[in-house]
């Protein structure tokens, strides 16, 4: 049904068509709308028998997750930011059984400096988790990829995170057709796990395995995920048929056939970068757009068709590897290890530092004539941070840097105002 | 103690020299778990626990009493330690339940999960059991673990007790008695082994959370420990059992004295053996021969220092704390005293 709404909104109404059994609640900004409205609708009765539990901490969410859907239970959580790190160990545990829950995360950034904006740092903390992760472009791709993520995780017995974008997303109305019940039981079957715990057919879970079989462990969850390479597109086609809506995937092209250069990115700044690039094609650039929605798996050979005929690639990502750049665009650089173009590595938005159509205008420019260096920060201050380093070089102890950087933009600004 | 309803068996008999209740002497309906050839031999034999492992033995005796109680319908949760690893080397498991292991601190929350998708599915006649070390429940499980008593989750949860890490080496827990020493706690400098004034009750804080039923048992006295399974099995929402449990190996003591030293812990105070609902208590284990305190610490290694004239001190701090629990939950034997 047709609806002006949040996305937090939109996403707890997808939810809860899924029938989930099962849901951990723990706030944390920027998910939390979506529990409360999760929880309020569980309070109503309308979500079936559905257990809302209020749990202590993230780890205790996971946890509870993982014991509810080990007991087979259709299961669903939400996170964020620093709740995503405090999990981290029951993250593994449920990929590393392979329990097909189903987890939010409303992408923020990591502090310290703590900082409750948009960035992928908590998705990419999880990057090596075993776990599917995909990224949504917008609210309606919201609602719709978890109704598919139920269906994958427990299609592939593994637990699959949806990465929408903090505030831009979760917080933001707009217009979403929210996926209709009898649609939904069309599409995702009642689950019914391999095993569980049954005192009929006793089990035991979580055994101590040693070095004779953990690699072959290992090796199972990667191919598990490649696996899933598979099942993601076959699951957003089946999903089209049935509510006629293109979400989900492993990867999307925005005219990206034949263009000489490709930017590649994730989640909602591809909404941003489709207008950039609309604009650039009719000044005569010849550009165009690639959005990788299947983080983990990562689609390499997908890619790697995609981008065969460009000649140069720009990856734009809001998260940084800090000593080393930019994490997805290792990825594609790894993807593309056949193709000798040049890969460009950009790094903006980090703890929600706008990405507007002018900066991305002014950078994509550079791009397009070779001009940027490895790897990029967009937006970046130089000038406060030239300041700061020039304070530090007489100062040899160590410490924090984010309360000098903020006196020195206040006092930045007041000297602004007195000159005015 | 009630443990015997009234109208039954008034005369009660126990074990010469061991004041524990004779198996034999007992009603048929009153006797353990363990004496019934139908008892589920839940932790089969073939693990690999030490000799001597309180442990084991109480584990056994827990999850065959709360299966018997639950007519089979129980779900077990384990956190990593010893009881994980010694019961599941794979391919091989000595459960005979299903059982799940996830991680070190969060067995109570997995419980109460498979607590959550039990209601949710309408199984609500499975039961489910949590249980862990000291080390898994009282310090890295504390927060899960005070979670399940506040929301009141129906599971019981269970603390072996060994009062300190023994799966990675004897290091101090929050329940390693002061003075003794673990390999964090060493013998040096002038106040050699674990901190005086240190530690907590788990016992006391989960009766603080109001929960339906809190107790503490000890593998010196199975009856008692299998009654105390069974009667908190009869509750439903979040209950607390803290089993106490010998570990020969990090306490220093011979396999073959476990249930002596667990007896003298008892007898001497130390460890208090008490039951409580709803935040109070109601039954205490009288000691009916009191024991000294130095005859419990003289069977174990890890307090052999407290014996040296300079250390008297200690000493006297672990007399103290056995005087405490003595007045604290008024443990001698008084007619006219009210539990």
């Amino acid at each position: 049904m047709l609806q002006q709404i949040e996305g937090s909104a939109a996403v707890a109404q997808a939810v809860a068509t899924c029938r989930p059994e099962v849901i951990a609640a723990y706030p944390i900004t920027p998910q939390t709308h979506i529990v409360e409205g999760l929880g309020d609708m569980v309070k109503r009765g309308l979500v079936g028998n559905c257990q809302f539990l209020n749990v202590e901490s993230e780890f205790g969410a996971m946890s509870v997750c993982i014991g509810s859907s080990a007991t087979g239970a259709r299961t669903y959580t939400a996170t964020s930011s620093q709740g995503m790190l405090f999990m981290m160990e029951a993250v593994y545990n449920a990929s590393g059984m392979g329990l097909p829950i189903v987890m939010t995360v409303g992408n923020r950034a990591i502090g310290p400096p703590i900082n409750i904006w948009n960035d992928w740092s908590d998705s990419m903390a999880a990057r090596d988790a075993a776990w599917i992760q995909l990224f949504v472009e917008d609210n309606q791709q919201a609602a719709d990829v978890h109704v598919q993520a139920f269906r994958l995780a427990e299609a592939a017995s593994l637990p699959v995170m949806v990465c929408m974008d903090g505030f831009i997303l979760t917080h933001a109305y707009t217009r979403v057709d929210v996926p209709e019940q009898a649609q939904v039981d069309s599409f995702l079957p009642v689950f019914e796990p391999r095993q569980l715990l049954d005192p009929a057919a006793p089990i035991t879970m979580g055994a101590m395995v040693g070095p004779e079989a953990f690699a072959e462990v290992r090796f199972l969850a990667h191919y598990k995920q490649l696996e899933a390479l598979d099942l993601i597109p076959r699951h957003a086609a089946e999903f089209e048929a049935i509510f006629d809506r293109d979400s989900g995937g492993l990867l999307k092209s925005f005219d990206a056939e034949d263009k000489d250069t490709v930017v590649v990115s994730m989640g909602s700044v591809i909404g941003t970068l489709k207008s950039v690039l609309t604009d650039m094609r009719q000044d005569g650039s010849s550009i165009g757009l690639l959005s990788i929605r299947s983080y983990r798996p990562f689609p390499k050979q997908q890619l790697s068709d995609a981008l065969a005929n460009a000649r140069r690639v720009i990856v734009f990502e809001k998260c940084l590897a800090v000593g080393m750049g930019g994490i997805l665009a290792a990825d594609v650089r790894m993807a593309l290890a056949n193709l000798s173009i040049p890969i460009y590595s950009v790094i903006g938005g980090l703890g929600g530092r706008p990405i507007t159509q002018d900066n991305l205008r002014r950078m994509l420019d550079k791009g397009v004539q070779d001009q940027l260096e490895e790897p990029h920060f967009h937006d970046l201050n130089v000038e406060v941070v030239h300041r700061e380093l020039e304070r530090l070089r007489d100062i040899q102890r160590p410490g924090s840097s984010a309360e000098s950087i903020l006196r020195d933009i206040a006092g930045a600004d007041a000297a602004a105002r007195g000159s005015r | 103690m009630t443990k015997v309803p009234d109208s039954e068996q008034r005369v009660k008999f126990y074990q010469t020299g061991t004041f524990t209740v004779g198996n034999r002497l007992l009603d048929e309906a009153q006797r353990t778990v363990q004496a019934s050839v139908e008892r589920a031999n839940s932790l089969d034999s073939g693990h690999r626990a030490c000799q001597g492992c309180g442990e084991a033995l109480g584990a056994r005796y827990v999850v065959d009493a709360a299966l018997r109680a639950a007519d089979d319908q129980l779900i077990a949760a384990n956190a990593t330690g010893c009881l994980e690893v010694f019961t599941t080397p794979y391919p091989e498991s000595a459960w005979r339940l299903p059982w799940i292991h996830s991680l070190f601190g969060n067995a109570p929350a997995v419980g109460a999960g498979i607590a959550a998708a039990l209601r949710a599915r309408g199984r609500e006649d499975v039961r489910v059991i949590a249980q862990g070390g000291d080390g898994g429940t009282t310090d890295i499980g504390m927060g899960c673990l005070s979670g399940v008593f506040e929301r009141n989750d129906d599971v019981l949860y269970v603390c072996y007790n060994n009062q300190a890490y023994m799966n990675t080496g004897v290091q101090r827990s929050s329940q390693t008695p002061p003075a003794a020493r673990t390999a964090t706690t060493t013998v040096a400098g002038s106040e050699p082994g674990n901190e005086l004034n240190s530690g907590k009750s788990v016992p006391l804080i989960a009766m603080a959370h109001g929960i339906p039923y809190v107790a503490t048992a000890s593998v010196n006295d199975l009856h008692d420990l299998e009654y105390k399974v069974v009667k908190a099995m009869g509750f439903r929402g979040a209950r607390y059992l803290e089993v106490f449990v010998p570990c020969p190996l990090g306490w220093g003591s011979r396999p073959a004295d476990t249930i002596k030293v667990a007896r003298l812990a008892t007898q001497c105070g130390m460890f208090p053996l008490i039951e409580a609902e709803y935040g109070e208590l109601t039954a205490v284990t009288r000691i009916r021969d009191r024991r000294p305190v130095e005859e419990y610490l003289k069977l174990q290694r890890r307090f052999a220092h407290v014996f040296a004239p300079e250390n008297a001190h200690q000493l006297e701090a672990l007399r103290e704390i056995a005087e405490r629990n003595i007045r604290r939950f008024n443990l001698l034997p008084n007619e006219e005293a009210a539990p």
